[in-house]
Protein backbone atom coordinates (compact mmCIF):
# COMPACT_ATOMS: atom_id res chain seq x y z
CA UNK A 1 0.00 0.00 0.00
CA UNK A 2 2.68 2.48 0.99
CA UNK A 3 5.33 0.77 -1.11
CA UNK A 4 7.01 3.73 -2.86
CA UNK A 5 7.73 1.80 -6.03
CA UNK A 6 4.04 1.10 -6.69
CA UNK A 7 2.34 4.36 -5.64
CA UNK A 8 2.44 6.05 -9.03
CA UNK A 9 2.41 2.94 -11.24
CA UNK A 10 3.90 2.49 -14.69
CA UNK A 11 6.18 0.10 -16.50
CA UNK A 12 8.82 -0.18 -19.21
CA UNK A 13 10.28 -2.91 -21.40
CA UNK A 14 13.25 -3.25 -23.78
CA UNK A 15 14.04 -5.90 -26.42
CA UNK A 16 16.93 -6.85 -28.69
CA UNK A 17 16.31 -7.57 -32.39
CA UNK A 18 18.59 -8.09 -35.39
CA UNK A 19 20.95 -5.06 -35.38
CA UNK A 20 18.24 -3.09 -33.59
CA UNK A 21 16.65 -2.57 -30.18
CA UNK A 22 13.26 -1.44 -28.96
CA UNK A 23 12.35 0.26 -25.72
CA UNK A 24 8.80 1.09 -24.63
CA UNK A 25 6.84 2.39 -21.66
CA UNK A 26 3.27 3.21 -20.66
CA UNK A 27 2.10 6.78 -20.07
CA UNK A 28 0.15 6.55 -16.82
CA UNK A 29 0.85 8.59 -13.70
CA UNK A 30 -1.45 7.99 -10.77
CA UNK A 31 -1.91 8.27 -7.04
CA UNK A 32 -2.75 4.73 -5.88
CA UNK A 33 -5.90 3.87 -7.86
CA UNK A 34 -6.59 7.46 -8.96
CA UNK A 35 -5.15 8.14 -12.43
CA UNK A 36 -3.80 11.68 -12.77
CA UNK A 37 -2.06 11.98 -16.15
CA UNK A 38 -1.79 10.11 -19.44
CA UNK A 39 1.33 11.88 -20.73
CA UNK A 40 3.99 10.72 -18.27
CA UNK A 41 6.79 9.32 -20.44
CA UNK A 42 9.32 7.08 -18.73
CA UNK A 43 11.87 6.67 -21.53
CA UNK A 44 14.54 9.34 -22.10
CA UNK A 45 17.17 9.64 -24.87
CA UNK A 46 20.88 10.01 -24.08
CA UNK A 47 22.55 10.75 -27.38
CA UNK A 48 21.37 9.39 -30.71
CA UNK A 49 21.12 5.67 -30.08
CA UNK A 50 21.02 5.23 -26.29
CA UNK A 51 17.88 5.29 -24.10
CA UNK A 52 17.15 5.14 -20.39
CA UNK A 53 13.79 3.93 -19.06
CA UNK A 54 12.86 4.87 -15.48
CA UNK A 55 9.89 3.33 -13.66
CA UNK A 56 8.90 3.57 -10.02
CA UNK A 57 8.27 6.58 -7.77
CA UNK A 58 7.46 9.48 -10.12
CA UNK A 59 9.38 12.07 -8.09
CA UNK A 60 12.51 9.90 -8.21
CA UNK A 61 11.98 9.29 -11.93
CA UNK A 62 12.01 13.06 -12.54
CA UNK A 63 14.97 13.65 -10.19
CA UNK A 64 17.08 10.92 -11.80
CA UNK A 65 16.11 12.00 -15.32
CA UNK A 66 17.57 15.44 -14.56
CA UNK A 67 20.56 13.98 -12.69
CA UNK A 68 21.53 11.79 -15.64
CA UNK A 69 20.91 14.64 -18.07
CA UNK A 70 23.47 16.67 -16.08
CA UNK A 71 25.96 13.80 -15.95
CA UNK A 72 25.48 13.07 -19.64
CA UNK A 73 26.09 16.72 -20.58
CA UNK A 74 29.25 16.88 -18.43
CA UNK A 75 30.41 13.60 -19.99
CA UNK A 76 29.94 15.00 -23.50
CA UNK A 77 31.94 18.12 -22.62
CA UNK A 78 34.81 16.10 -21.10
CA UNK A 79 35.04 13.36 -23.69
CA UNK A 80 33.90 15.31 -26.77
CA UNK A 81 31.76 12.38 -27.89
CA UNK A 82 28.48 10.60 -27.11
CA UNK A 83 28.23 8.10 -24.23
CA UNK A 84 28.05 4.40 -25.11
CA UNK A 85 25.14 2.32 -23.76
CA UNK A 86 27.52 0.13 -21.68
CA UNK A 87 29.14 3.20 -20.18
CA UNK A 88 25.76 4.77 -19.36
CA UNK A 89 24.72 1.48 -17.72
CA UNK A 90 27.79 1.54 -15.45
CA UNK A 91 27.20 5.22 -14.69
CA UNK A 92 23.59 4.47 -13.69
CA UNK A 93 24.80 1.57 -11.56
CA UNK A 94 27.43 3.56 -9.66
CA UNK A 95 25.07 6.54 -9.24
CA UNK A 96 22.36 4.35 -7.70
CA UNK A 97 24.79 2.49 -5.44
CA UNK A 98 25.97 5.84 -4.06
CA UNK A 99 22.52 5.92 -2.42
CA UNK A 100 22.83 2.34 -1.14
CA UNK A 101 21.25 3.07 2.26
CA UNK A 102 18.62 5.59 1.14
CA UNK A 103 17.86 4.55 -2.40
CA UNK A 104 15.85 6.12 -5.21
CA UNK A 105 12.74 3.95 -5.64
CA UNK A 106 13.20 3.26 -9.33
CA UNK A 107 13.64 0.37 -11.75
CA UNK A 108 15.85 1.68 -14.55
CA UNK A 109 16.50 -0.04 -17.89
CA UNK A 110 19.10 0.94 -20.50
CA UNK A 111 18.88 0.09 -24.20
CA UNK A 112 20.98 1.27 -27.11
CA UNK A 113 23.30 0.57 -30.01
CA UNK A 114 27.07 1.07 -29.85
CA UNK A 115 27.91 4.34 -31.64
CA UNK A 116 30.47 2.74 -33.98
CA UNK A 117 29.79 -1.03 -34.12
CA UNK A 118 25.99 -0.71 -33.73
CA UNK A 119 26.05 -3.73 -31.42
CA UNK A 120 22.74 -3.92 -29.51
CA UNK A 121 22.90 -3.58 -25.73
CA UNK A 122 20.16 -3.82 -23.11
CA UNK A 123 20.22 -4.17 -19.34
CA UNK A 124 18.13 -3.56 -16.26
CA UNK A 125 18.86 -2.61 -12.65
CA UNK A 126 17.39 -3.00 -9.18
CA UNK A 127 16.89 0.14 -7.10
CA UNK A 128 20.46 0.07 -5.70
CA UNK A 129 22.12 -0.39 -9.07
CA UNK A 130 22.79 -4.12 -9.45
CA UNK A 131 22.98 -4.67 -13.23
CA UNK A 132 20.97 -7.39 -14.93
CA UNK A 133 22.61 -8.00 -18.33
CA UNK A 134 20.26 -9.71 -20.77
CA UNK A 135 20.54 -11.01 -24.33
CA UNK A 136 16.80 -10.92 -25.08
CA UNK A 137 14.53 -8.59 -23.08
CA UNK A 138 14.33 -6.55 -19.89
CA UNK A 139 11.15 -5.58 -18.03
CA UNK A 140 10.53 -3.16 -15.17
CA UNK A 141 7.69 -1.51 -13.23
CA UNK A 142 4.36 -2.47 -11.65
CA UNK A 143 3.42 -4.71 -14.60
CA UNK A 144 6.77 -6.53 -14.62
CA UNK A 145 5.22 -9.92 -13.74
CA UNK A 146 2.77 -9.58 -16.63
CA UNK A 147 5.57 -8.32 -18.94
CA UNK A 148 7.73 -11.32 -18.09
CA UNK A 149 4.85 -13.60 -19.07
CA UNK A 150 4.18 -11.77 -22.35
CA UNK A 151 7.86 -11.49 -23.30
CA UNK A 152 8.62 -15.14 -22.48
CA UNK A 153 5.84 -16.24 -24.84
CA UNK A 154 6.09 -13.65 -27.67
CA UNK A 155 9.86 -12.99 -27.90
CA UNK A 156 12.05 -14.63 -30.50
CA UNK A 157 15.66 -13.73 -31.35
CA UNK A 158 16.88 -11.76 -34.41
CA UNK A 159 13.62 -10.00 -35.27
CA UNK A 160 13.68 -7.29 -37.93
CA UNK A 161 12.76 -3.76 -36.71
CA UNK A 162 9.12 -3.94 -37.95
CA UNK A 163 8.54 -7.35 -36.34
CA UNK A 164 10.30 -6.25 -33.15
CA UNK A 165 7.93 -3.26 -32.96
CA UNK A 166 4.93 -5.58 -33.25
CA UNK A 167 6.31 -7.94 -30.60
CA UNK A 168 7.21 -5.30 -28.02
CA UNK A 169 3.92 -3.44 -28.60
CA UNK A 170 1.78 -6.53 -28.11
CA UNK A 171 3.82 -7.56 -25.06
CA UNK A 172 3.39 -4.13 -23.45
CA UNK A 173 -0.28 -3.62 -24.39
CA UNK A 174 -1.43 -7.01 -23.13
CA UNK A 175 0.65 -6.72 -19.98
CA UNK A 176 -0.65 -3.29 -18.95
CA UNK A 177 -4.25 -4.41 -19.51
CA UNK A 178 -3.71 -6.88 -16.67
CA UNK A 179 -2.24 -4.23 -14.34
CA UNK A 180 -4.48 -1.59 -12.73
CA UNK A 181 -1.55 0.79 -12.16
CA UNK A 182 -0.20 0.76 -15.74
CA UNK A 183 -1.60 1.73 -19.14
CA UNK A 184 -3.36 4.93 -20.27
CA UNK A 185 -1.31 5.11 -23.46
CA UNK A 186 2.10 3.80 -24.48
CA UNK A 187 5.24 4.92 -26.33
CA UNK A 188 7.59 2.69 -28.33
CA UNK A 189 11.08 3.59 -29.62
CA UNK A 190 12.57 1.42 -32.38
CA UNK A 191 16.31 2.08 -32.76
CA UNK A 192 18.25 0.97 -35.86
CA UNK A 193 21.74 2.03 -36.96
CA UNK A 194 20.58 5.04 -38.97
CA UNK A 195 17.07 5.74 -37.69
CA UNK A 196 15.06 6.09 -34.49
CA UNK A 197 11.28 5.76 -34.79
CA UNK A 198 9.03 6.86 -31.93
CA UNK A 199 5.45 5.62 -32.03
CA UNK A 200 2.62 6.52 -29.62
CA UNK A 201 0.20 3.63 -29.22
CA UNK A 202 -3.58 3.85 -28.75
CA UNK A 203 -4.58 1.72 -25.79
CA UNK A 204 -7.60 0.99 -23.60
CA UNK A 205 -8.40 4.07 -21.52
CA UNK A 206 -9.75 2.33 -18.40
CA UNK B 1 52.29 1.96 -16.35
CA UNK B 2 49.27 3.95 -15.18
CA UNK B 3 46.52 1.86 -16.79
CA UNK B 4 46.86 -1.20 -19.03
CA UNK B 5 46.93 1.12 -22.08
CA UNK B 6 48.76 4.18 -20.69
CA UNK B 7 52.35 4.60 -19.47
CA UNK B 8 54.50 7.57 -18.59
CA UNK B 9 58.10 8.56 -17.99
CA UNK B 10 59.77 11.70 -16.74
CA UNK B 11 62.71 13.99 -16.66
CA UNK B 12 63.58 15.76 -13.42
CA UNK B 13 63.19 14.73 -9.79
CA UNK B 14 62.62 10.99 -9.32
CA UNK B 15 60.73 11.16 -6.00
CA UNK B 16 58.27 13.71 -7.43
CA UNK B 17 57.60 11.41 -10.35
CA UNK B 18 56.80 8.48 -8.03
CA UNK B 19 54.29 10.67 -6.21
CA UNK B 20 52.65 11.57 -9.52
CA UNK B 21 52.48 7.93 -10.60
CA UNK B 22 50.69 7.03 -7.35
CA UNK B 23 48.29 9.97 -7.78
CA UNK B 24 47.57 9.12 -11.41
CA UNK B 25 46.87 5.45 -10.69
CA UNK B 26 44.50 6.38 -7.88
CA UNK B 27 42.73 9.09 -9.91
CA UNK B 28 42.25 6.67 -12.80
CA UNK B 29 40.09 4.59 -10.48
CA UNK B 30 38.32 7.10 -8.20
CA UNK B 31 37.49 9.59 -10.95
CA UNK B 32 36.82 7.16 -13.75
CA UNK B 33 36.91 3.37 -13.46
CA UNK B 34 34.77 3.18 -10.33
CA UNK B 35 32.14 5.28 -12.14
CA UNK B 36 32.20 3.97 -15.72
CA UNK B 37 33.85 0.55 -15.16
CA UNK B 38 36.43 1.33 -17.84
CA UNK B 39 39.87 2.95 -17.80
CA UNK B 40 40.16 6.67 -18.65
CA UNK B 41 41.18 7.61 -22.18
CA UNK B 42 44.70 9.05 -22.33
CA UNK B 43 43.50 12.63 -22.83
CA UNK B 44 41.44 12.47 -19.64
CA UNK B 45 44.38 10.89 -17.77
CA UNK B 46 46.69 13.68 -18.94
CA UNK B 47 44.15 16.32 -17.89
CA UNK B 48 43.97 14.80 -14.40
CA UNK B 49 47.77 14.84 -14.12
CA UNK B 50 47.94 18.41 -15.41
CA UNK B 51 45.29 19.39 -12.84
CA UNK B 52 47.41 17.95 -9.99
CA UNK B 53 50.53 19.70 -11.25
CA UNK B 54 48.74 23.03 -11.78
CA UNK B 55 47.21 22.88 -8.30
CA UNK B 56 50.67 22.46 -6.77
CA UNK B 57 51.75 25.78 -8.29
CA UNK B 58 49.06 27.71 -6.42
CA UNK B 59 48.57 25.75 -3.18
CA UNK B 60 50.14 27.11 0.00
CA UNK B 61 52.97 25.28 1.77
CA UNK B 62 54.02 23.05 -1.12
CA UNK B 63 56.36 23.51 -4.07
CA UNK B 64 55.54 22.66 -7.69
CA UNK B 65 56.44 19.21 -9.03
CA UNK B 66 60.01 19.19 -10.37
CA UNK B 67 59.30 17.02 -13.38
CA UNK B 68 58.25 17.10 -16.99
CA UNK B 69 56.25 14.08 -18.11
CA UNK B 70 55.89 12.12 -21.31
CA UNK B 71 52.58 10.22 -21.29
CA UNK B 72 51.92 7.70 -24.02
CA UNK B 73 48.89 5.55 -24.61
CA UNK B 74 46.30 3.98 -26.80
CA UNK B 75 42.84 5.52 -27.16
CA UNK B 76 40.09 2.98 -27.81
CA UNK B 77 37.48 5.45 -29.02
CA UNK B 78 39.58 6.99 -31.78
CA UNK B 79 41.62 3.78 -32.29
CA UNK B 80 44.85 5.81 -32.15
CA UNK B 81 48.15 5.98 -30.26
CA UNK B 82 48.87 9.31 -28.60
CA UNK B 83 51.80 11.04 -26.89
CA UNK B 84 51.56 13.98 -24.49
CA UNK B 85 54.05 16.18 -22.67
CA UNK B 86 53.07 17.67 -19.30
CA UNK B 87 55.09 20.49 -17.74
CA UNK B 88 55.36 21.52 -14.05
CA UNK B 89 53.10 24.52 -14.78
CA UNK B 90 50.28 22.15 -15.66
CA UNK B 91 50.31 22.92 -19.37
CA UNK B 92 50.24 19.94 -21.69
CA UNK B 93 50.88 19.35 -25.41
CA UNK B 94 50.13 16.52 -27.82
CA UNK B 95 53.12 15.40 -29.93
CA UNK B 96 54.00 12.99 -32.70
CA UNK B 97 57.53 12.73 -31.29
CA UNK B 98 59.33 14.82 -28.69
CA UNK B 99 61.96 14.86 -25.97
CA UNK B 100 62.18 16.42 -22.50
CA UNK B 101 65.07 17.21 -20.18
CA UNK B 102 68.55 18.68 -20.40
CA UNK B 103 69.19 17.80 -24.05
CA UNK B 104 65.63 18.18 -25.26
CA UNK B 105 66.46 20.86 -27.81
CA UNK B 106 69.09 18.86 -29.70
CA UNK B 107 67.06 15.64 -29.40
CA UNK B 108 64.01 17.37 -30.88
CA UNK B 109 66.07 18.73 -33.76
CA UNK B 110 67.25 15.17 -34.38
CA UNK B 111 63.70 13.78 -34.25
CA UNK B 112 62.54 16.48 -36.65
CA UNK B 113 64.98 15.09 -39.21
CA UNK B 114 64.45 11.39 -38.59
CA UNK B 115 60.79 10.97 -37.66
CA UNK B 116 57.97 10.47 -40.15
CA UNK B 117 54.37 9.25 -40.04
CA UNK B 118 54.90 5.73 -41.42
CA UNK B 119 57.75 4.42 -39.26
CA UNK B 120 57.24 0.85 -37.99
CA UNK B 121 57.64 -0.09 -34.31
CA UNK B 122 61.23 -1.35 -34.71
CA UNK B 123 62.08 1.81 -36.69
CA UNK B 124 60.84 4.18 -33.97
CA UNK B 125 62.75 2.26 -31.30
CA UNK B 126 65.82 2.65 -33.52
CA UNK B 127 65.24 6.39 -33.97
CA UNK B 128 64.56 6.86 -30.25
CA UNK B 129 67.82 5.07 -29.35
CA UNK B 130 69.77 7.15 -31.86
CA UNK B 131 68.26 10.34 -30.42
CA UNK B 132 69.20 9.19 -26.93
CA UNK B 133 72.75 8.27 -27.98
CA UNK B 134 73.32 11.69 -29.51
CA UNK B 135 72.66 13.43 -26.21
CA UNK B 136 74.02 11.00 -23.61
CA UNK B 137 77.74 11.12 -22.80
CA UNK B 138 77.97 7.84 -20.86
CA UNK B 139 77.64 4.34 -22.36
CA UNK B 140 74.13 3.11 -23.27
CA UNK B 141 73.32 -0.39 -22.00
CA UNK B 142 70.20 -2.42 -21.34
CA UNK B 143 70.91 -1.99 -17.64
CA UNK B 144 70.90 1.82 -17.50
CA UNK B 145 68.06 2.43 -19.96
CA UNK B 146 64.33 1.65 -20.08
CA UNK B 147 62.14 1.17 -23.13
CA UNK B 148 58.38 0.64 -23.03
CA UNK B 149 56.35 -0.04 -26.14
CA UNK B 150 52.61 0.56 -26.37
CA UNK B 151 51.28 -1.44 -29.29
CA UNK B 152 49.05 -4.51 -29.71
CA UNK B 153 47.37 -6.10 -26.64
CA UNK B 154 49.79 -8.46 -24.86
CA UNK B 155 47.61 -11.44 -23.99
CA UNK B 156 50.47 -13.26 -22.19
CA UNK B 157 50.86 -10.37 -19.72
CA UNK B 158 47.26 -10.75 -18.51
CA UNK B 159 48.18 -13.57 -16.13
CA UNK B 160 44.99 -15.57 -16.75
CA UNK B 161 43.05 -17.08 -19.63
CA UNK B 162 39.47 -17.86 -20.58
CA UNK B 163 37.88 -14.40 -20.38
CA UNK B 164 37.01 -11.92 -23.12
CA UNK B 165 39.35 -9.36 -21.54
CA UNK B 166 42.15 -7.99 -23.69
CA UNK B 167 45.71 -7.83 -22.40
CA UNK B 168 47.60 -4.66 -21.52
CA UNK B 169 49.13 -2.75 -24.43
CA UNK B 170 52.03 -1.46 -22.34
CA UNK B 171 55.09 -3.71 -22.45
CA UNK B 172 58.51 -3.01 -20.94
CA UNK B 173 61.46 -4.37 -22.87
CA UNK B 174 63.92 -6.53 -20.92
CA UNK B 175 67.63 -5.63 -20.63
CA UNK B 176 68.46 -8.33 -23.21
CA UNK B 177 65.88 -7.03 -25.67
CA UNK B 178 67.33 -3.54 -25.30
CA UNK B 179 70.91 -4.76 -25.69
CA UNK B 180 69.95 -6.60 -28.90
CA UNK B 181 68.70 -3.34 -30.33
CA UNK B 182 71.72 -1.36 -29.08
CA UNK B 183 74.04 -3.86 -30.80
CA UNK B 184 72.15 -3.27 -34.06
CA UNK B 185 72.70 0.50 -33.93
Amino acid sequence: MSDPSSINGGCAVAMVGKDCIAIACDLRLGNQSLSLANNFEKVFPFGDKTFLGLTGLASDVLTLKEDFRLKHNLYKLREEREIEPETLANLVSSSLYERRFGPYFVGPIVAGLHSKTNKPFICGFDLIGCIDFAKDFIVSGTASDQLYGMCESLYEPDLEPEDLFETISQALLNAVDRDALSGWGAVVYIVTKDKVVKRVLRTRQD
Amino acid sequence: MLTPDIAMTYSGMGPDFRVLVDRARKLAHTNYKRIYNEYPPIRIMVQELAKVMQASTQSGGIRPFGVSLLVGGYDEHSDSFQLYQVDPSGSYFPWKATAIGKTAVSAKTFLEKRWNEDLELEDVIHVALLALKESVDGELTGENLDISVISEPQEHLLGFKGTDMTGPRVKKLSAEEINDRLDAL
